[in-house]
């Protein structure tokens, strides 16, 4: 196949790959754009095999090697439960990244099968493109690992701070672009692996100091960091399809973490340097004088609810902790057989990755035209009888409008303690990831329910 | 004087950001979480650079290094395009409007 006409079909593959994303602008035009994404691929990897026309051994091992990483990819994308969504997600952030090393590495050992010179007489702009790909690629594969390490749950979520932490990733930082300009002089394999070995390292560094709630931006962060990798080794094979794939991952991956930052009313730098759940916990045992808090059980709960006109749910990472996601659909059904007007409220940074309650719900089959952002639901509770708040509680908090000595003060909230009653499912008083107590507990017009999610909702759902 | 191809590769770069920027603006926020398992599906495209490597060379030494690097991209590819679309798929599947 002629190198024009490949070109063509990479340009048709890139154009797909937008319409795949333009198609998630509504839930009913989503899996027409999923198709979209599929066909790119697939037509992106049959040009691939036609221009480079070698079917020979090396072209059976090709086939062999997607059959088995197909097969893993499909195994596991059949079996993940939805509550880990963010860890996969952070999983194949690394795949990307490692790829793209990999692909990096390939081009810099044999540049005559990508027309980029020969060895040791490199053109220069393919080594600093291949160079910056292989460096952001091996910073997202171990961020990415840390990451997932810490949503799953086998790393602490705790921030993991020392001193000179930032200057010494700046030096890093430094250092290898200053590789990349003597690697662009000497063309020595060398420095080229010093490059992937630091940034493997740097990685690693820059994900540690971040704590575990705010994996939102961490995850968002990656995300565009593969994009840009991909991008940088689109250039180097000079591949239009691959050009602009990276480009609309980093734009996306960017454009997330500054949803999740504005979410959090903080500085992208605040969310990289690591400052809240590190700094703030000592904050919270300070105001720990004992407030009186009212106490209620599932019997109340569910009087409270029956009787009431409207409900609005409110969900945090609790629930997917829970897994409770079902047994509250279970609690809605009951609530709408008694004629209870009922809907959910989602705050952009709930949970651990954008949109994680909403897949949630999804999978419990709650109907997506009932679930409502911040901003469309956020007038309704000062109408609404009865907020269910279950396993949320910064994003409810009321400090956030009231004190301006708190760190979270000026974080978009959910105006929950306008609702005539609250009730808040929460297995103890402490404090949230912001390490803030939170004012709500100890309104009048609280009721605080102590228990698990899942059973405190199973009991209600009883007591009905 | 001849424009070098590389402006015409930024210009479709910087291009493609801009398409980026205003298409990710208009995906609804309950579908952020498809959008990324799809934005990963589609970024191992890079499957595309992983297949030249691995093809690359005569028939006898298709095992060089550069190759080995190759086929181990195209696995790590293979399991983010089939593992990310397939992902999103079940995901999809699970929006559904409201019974009237």
């Amino acid at each position: 196949m002629s190198a024009n006409l490949s070109a063509l079909f990479y340009l048709i593959s890139g154009i797909l790959f937008i319409l795949a994303l333009r198609g998630l602008s509504s839930p009913e035009t989503s899996r027409q754009g999923n198709y979209f994404g599929i066909a790119g691929m697939a037509i992106a990897i049959i040009v691939t095999f036609l221009s480079v026309s070698n079917f020979g051994t090396g072209f059976i091992y090709v086939i062999i090697f997607l059959i088995i990483g197909g097969a893993v990819g499909a195994f596991i994308a059949f079996r993940i439960p939805m509550t880990a969504m963010p860890e996969l997600v952070a999983g194949f952030h690394s795949l990307v990244g490692l790829a793209a090393v990999f692909v990096a590495i390939s081009a810099f050992l044999k540049p005559e099968a990508f027309n980029l010179g020969i060895v040791g007489n490199i053109k220069l702009a393919s080594l600093i493109e291949m160079s910056l790909g292989a460096a952001i690629g091996a910073i997202t594969f171990s961020g990415s690992i840390i990451a997932f390490l810490k949503l799953r749950g086998i790393m602490s979520g705790a921030p993991i701070t020392f001193k000179a932490q930032h200057l010494i990733n700046l030096i890093l930082g430094l250092t290898i672009i200053f590789l990349i300009y003597y690697l662009c002089r000497s063309q020595s394999p060398n420095i080229f692996w010093s490059i992937v070995i630091i940034s493997f390292l740097l990685g690693v560094l820059i994900i540690i100091p971040i704590g575990g709630a705010d994996m939102p931006v961490v995850i968002s962060m990656l995300n565009s960091y593969s994009g840009w990798a991909a991008a940088g080794i689109g250039f180097t094979l000079e591949n239009t399809a691959l050009i602009i794939t990276g480009a609309l991952v980093g734009s996306s991956g960017a454009i997330l973490s500054y949803i999740m930052c504005k979410g959090m009313n903080r500085s992208f730098f605040n969310v990289i340097l690591g400052g809240w759940g590190a700094t703030d916990q000592s904050k919270g045992t300070e105001s720990k004088e004992q407030k009186p808090v009212k106490n209620g059980n599932a019997d109340d709960a569910a009087f409270l609810m029956k009787n009431a006109s409207s409900v609005i749910i409110v969900p945090g990472y609790g629930m997917a902790v829970a897994q409770a996601q079902h047994a509250l659909r279970e609690m809605v059904d009951a609530l709408k057989k008694n004629g209870v007007k009922v809907s959910y409220a989602i705050h952009p940074v709930a949970g651990r990755m954008p949109g994680h309650m909403n897949v949630l719900l999804a999978e419990a089959n709650v109907p997506y035209d009932e679930v409502f952002e911040l901003e469309e639901i956020n007038n309704d509770f000062a109408n609404c009888d009865v907020a269910y708040v279950i396993g949320a509680n910064d994003v409810t908090n009321p400090v956030a409008k009231s004190d301006p000595q708190s760190p979270i003060f000026g974080m978009p909230v959910l105006d929950v303690e306008k609702s005539k009653s609250v009730l808040f499912v929460k297995r103890s008083l402490s404090p949230g990831y912001a390490g803030i107590d939170n004012d709500l507990f100890y309104r009048d017009n609280t009721l605080m329910l102590f228990a698990d999610a899942k059973k405190m909702t199973e009991e209600i759902v009883k007591s009905l | 004087m001849e424009i070098d191809p590389f402006i015409f590769r930024l210009s479709i770069f910087v291009l493609s950001i801009f398409i980026g920027y205003y298409v990710v603006w208009s995906v609804t926020p309950s579908l952020h979480t498809p959008l990324m398992s799809v934005t990963n599906a589609i970024s191992s495209v890079i499957i595309v650079g992983a297949i030249i490597a691995a093809l690359a060379g005569s028939e006898e030494n298709i095992l060089e290094s550069s190759n080995i690097f190759g086929f181990l991209a195209i696995l790590l590819a293979a399991v983010n395009i089939f593992g990310g679309f397939l992902v999103t798929q079940r995901m999809l599947q699970m929006y559904k409007k409201k019974k009237k």
